[in-house]
């Protein structure tokens, strides 16, 4: 054997890994490194002497108050990220000991007991008692936790702190502190969150002038606290014009709330016109530019998710990278359908568009039967890789799930792809002249048989890929397809059949005035009235919003 | 004179016509007269079964009248059925009166449940039969109207006019779900009682519907065979044939489409109304797109453009499939997907094209 075969595999995998890793999203990679808290230790305990943090948690159970404070004093030097948790069950008198040599240190949240060291849930009794801590001993700590959570690493465990702050009250010391702090932050979320702390902080002030300036400075903050504080102060305060200042501070921060909310659906809406895009994307190009019409396009999609469940399967340690591995592999088996669709039943109803109709219409049947047959007629559970779940807060009112962002971006991701291909490569090219002119570009050389069975691969692929995207948005199972063709065929004939920006402007906006339709009447009913709009759209303008203009149209 | 023109001429319509006929006769007789020992016998089942497939066979004769004649392919005549049905089962409902789970004189059980306190003003006056069968014939024919009227006017043909009409079929389907309209939301209008005062349960009112089917379908394909041999009959042929040059000799080409879509909607929801009662429920899964894409199969299996062929091709397919549904369930769909395959690409006149073939054959 070569030697080098032998080699390969074991050289390319750590590269390929590497590769993706490149791909993973930052802040997975931000994630990654938070979640590693097992390193700190052992590299404190590499410098020899400084007990370690362990140590330190341990010896907080015994000894005298005195020795307690040292303790406490030693941790604070500590970064560690368990060491707020710590603190703060201290203050509250939550952190709990038994008697065993050494100690068992646990963390009681209502009626949860965690164990302070390796966050393990505790359960049974073990004689936990509560470590006894004074006043004098409370106040050094209360400084170092707010300290401590307003230094943590982590943005939002910082800005968590000063909401913290200000729900709790502010007084003089963590105003002070919080003063120290703003100089510091970088991060702008957490700087305006300050500045409301301490607006707040300031709207209890003697000062008029104070105070005033104060309100001035809660109208523009949209924490939930600050519109309770400004309206306790419309509400019950004694002076007149701190209640007019109030009152209209509030209703600038309503102002600015609405606008958000606006931004919020508008989000949603081109998210849900991504999702459409994606479902639709594969159809302009099989019907928008061969002119087939695919009615078993949806069940494409339906095997896309299906191919996403099946690598999870496959790979159950690598759910992490399921999606990255699904993309490429929906893409060639979907393209691969396609391709024995089009060579099968297709290539013979050129010209018959009704038949071809039909006949895909019974494949798409056959499909998901066999789908049913395969697996099962229940849905398939597919989970979502750790980096795609969560949510990203911008501000107090707006936050954004990463499953929307993503599949918005992949959506566009797709779209440009595809843009490309059509438009840059040589299979695009072909593919646009055979569809303009079959008997000519036949006439200059290009195989047209071969172009079909390609494009329609291309297109069938697409959906593929878009079944992964969909995969993480709704229920795979035998149905999946069906739900998405009628809005799918709508997508491409509102946007103009033959023209892939048409599809993205009016997948987008079909997305936006469904999500705006919505909260009026009701999730049914708005895509009831966006059909209906649709069919009288179809009636008025019959080739869509972009309809193809000069010789292609001519048919 | 006529009957040259509707039937002499049209040997194959004849036959399918005459077996009709005969079912309509023998039927009846072998189910009511004939003991049930006797290996003559009709089940009751049978009866059912034979009803709803002539209220089928109906309705294929509609589509096949627009498609086969004018080549429009509607994918929304399931809601022009489903929607004939409604009128049926809200004639139905009112005459269950105070008869229901919660005995309100008046209002549906479902209008009890959702807690609504008086009959909605579309539910007025369809505790008369009369009124009932009109709405059943007026709001399929307005909504074709309607719907028609701009399709056509806009020149939407093809498979625009297919798409679009399926989805119309969807989103009748989306709104009948809610039970805000006032229809039974998902469950539908079920429960019936008595039609014109028959007991619904009976027997002999089966059989009854089961003729009534019959005759129906007779009629049906009378007029439908009237149509296509009028002078406006050419017409709508010659559209199908050649759109636009029908255009230039001066023909309205789309008041002949609409005209034959109305009509064509008017049918189908004749077979809906006649559907209803025989099977005892009318809900909105009626709508979905496939139902009404699985008419069109009948009608590409029996052979389209002959009329008889439609009625040929819904006994056939109706019939493979309550054969495959009962013996071997998952199988259907593969055959019914196979079929649409299959008859799309080797057998494009369907069973008659089919014996069409051999006959010619024969001669030579």
């Amino acid at each position: 054997m070569n030697p080098l075969c032998r080699i390969t595999p074991r050289h390319t995998l750590p590269a390929v890994l590497l590769w993706l890793t490149c791909l993973l999203p930052l802040h997975a990679n931000a994630q990654t490194t938070d979640s590693a808290p097992e390193e700190t230790p052992s590299t404190a305990a590499a410098e020899a002497q400084q007990p370690t943090f362990e140590q330190l948690v341990q010896q907080l159970a015994g000894g005298s108050l005195r020795d307690r404070a040292a303790t406490v004093n030693q941790l604070s030097s500590q970064s560690d990220e368990r060491l707020a948790d710590v603190f703060n069950a201290l203050v509250a008198g939550d952190l709990l000991a038994n008697k065993d040599k050494p100690p068992v240190i646990a963390i009681r949240d209502g009626e949860r007991l965690t164990d302070a060291l390796s966050g393990a849930d505790l359960t049974g009794t073990q004689r936990l008692r509560r470590i006894p801590v004074n006043n004098s001993l409370r106040t050094q700590l209360r400084g170092q936790v707010a300290q401590l959570n307003l230094n943590h690493p982590n943005t939002d465990k910082r800005y968590a702190a000063v909401e913290r702050f200000i729900r709790d009250g502010v007084d003089d010391e963590t105003a002070a502190l919080l003063r120290a702090h703003q100089q510091v932050e970088d991060s702008g979320r957490v700087q305006d969150a300050i500045t409301t702390a301490l607006a707040v902080y300031q709207l209890q002030s003697d000062d008029r002038a104070i105070r005033l300036a104060a309100i001035d400075e809660l109208s523009g903050s949209l924490e939930q606290e600050a519109r309770n504080a400004l309206r306790g102060i419309a509400e019950n305060d004694a002076d007149a014009e701190l209640r007019s200042a109030a009152a209209e501070a509030i209703e600038s921060i309503q102002s600015r709330i609405s606008f958000y909310r606006f931004v919020e659906n508008l989000f949603f809406g081109l998210s849900l016109g991504s999702v459409l895009l994606l479902a639709a994307i594969g159809l302009a190009i099989t019907f928008g530019v061969m002119g087939v019409i695919n009615m078993a396009h949806g069940e494409l999609i339906m095997i896309g998710a299906y191919t996403t469940w099946g690598v999870q399967v496959l790979f159950p340690d690598l759910i992490e990278w399921s999606l990255l591995i699904a993309v490429p592999a929906a893409f060639l088996i979907t393209a691969l359908v396609g391709i024995a669709i089009e060579r099968g039943v297709i290539r013979f109803l050129y010209g018959r568009p009704l038949e071809t109709l039909l006949a895909t219409f019974g494949l798409s049947l056959v499909l998901q039967q066999a789908v049913r047959t395969l697996f099962s007629p229940l849905n398939r559970s597919v989970s979502s890789p750790e980096w795609i779940s969560g949510t990203l807060s911008i501000n107090p009112v707006l936050s954004i799930t990463y499953t929307r962002l993503y599949i918005l971006i992949f959506g566009l991701m797709v779209f440009f792809a595809l843009m490309l291909v059509m438009k840059r490569t040589t299979l695009g090219l072909k593919v646009r002249a055979v569809s303009q002119n079959r008997a000519m570009a036949r006439a200059v050389g290009v195989r047209s048989s071969w172009v079909d069975a390609l494009t329609f691969g291309l297109g069938s692929g697409v959906a593929g890929v878009a079944g992964v995207a969909l995969s993480q948005l709704t229920n795979v199972g035998p149905n999946l397809g069906q739900a998405y063709i009628i809005d799918s065929f709508m997508v491409v004939v509102f946007g103009g059949v033959g023209n892939l920006w048409g599809t993205l402007v009016s997948a987008m906006s079909l997305g936006l005035i469904n999500n705006f339709l919505e909260p009026y009447a009701g999730a049914m009913l708005a895509k009831v009235l966006v059909l209906i709009m649709l069919i009288l759209f179809i009636q008025k303008k019959p080739k869509g919003l972009f309809p193809q203009k000069g010789r292609a149209a001519a048919d | 004179m006529l009957t040259q023109r509707l039937l002499l001429s049209d040997r194959g319509g004849m036959l399918v016509l005459g077996l009709v006929v005969l079912m309509a006769i023998i039927v009846p007789i072998c189910n009511l007269a004939v003991p049930g020992d006797s290996p003559l016998h009709v089940s009751n089942f049978t009866v059912g079964l034979l009803g709803k497939f002539l209220c089928f066979a109906l309705l294929a004769l509609s589509v096949d009248l627009i498609w086969g004649y004018a080549g429009i392919l509607s994918l929304g005549h399931g809601a022009f059925f489903t929607l004939g049905g409604y009128g049926m089962g809200m004639y139905l409902m009112r005459q269950i009166g105070d008869r229901g789970v919660y005995g309100h004189p008046e209002l549906m059980d479902f209008m009890v449940v959702l807690n609504w306190q008086e009959l909605p003003w579309y539910w007025q006056g369809f505790d008369m039969f009369w009124f009932a069968m009109l709405m059943v014939l007026l709001v399929p024919g307005l909504l074709a109207l309607a719907f028609g009227w701009l399709a056509f006017r806009s020149r939407v043909t093809g498979v625009y006019f297919a798409i679009i009409t399926q989805a119309l079929t969807y989103a009748l389907m989306l709104a009948f779900f809610r039970n805000e309209m006032g229809f039974g939301g998902n469950n539908g209008l079920n429960d019936f009682k008595e039609i014109l005062g028959f007991d619904l349960a009976a027997q002999a009112t089966r059989v009854g519907l089961f003729i009534a089917s019959a005759i129906a379908l007779v009629l049906g394909y009378l007029a439908c065979r009237y149509i296509v041999t009028s002078r406006a009959g050419r017409v709508i042929v010659s559209i199908r044939d050649a759109e636009s040059r029908t255009r230039f000799c001066g023909y309205q080409v789309e008041s002949y489409k609409l005209w034959l879509f109305v009509f064509s909607a008017m049918l189908a929801a004749v077979a809906g109304a006649l559907y209803v009662p025989q099977v005892g429920i009318i809900n909105p899964g009626e709508f979905a797109p496939l139902n009404s894409i699985e008419m069109v199969v009948w009608v590409a299996t029996g052979g389209r453009g002959t009329l008889f062929g439609a009625i040929v091709g819904a006994f056939s397919v109706n019939y493979a499939k309550t054969f495959f549904t009962t013996y071997s369930p998952e199988t259907w769909l593969f055959i019914l997907g196979g079929l649409f395959v299959l008859v799309t690409l080797l057998l494009p006149k369907g069973i008659v094209g089919l014996f069409d073939r051999f006959r010619r054959k024969g001669e030579k």
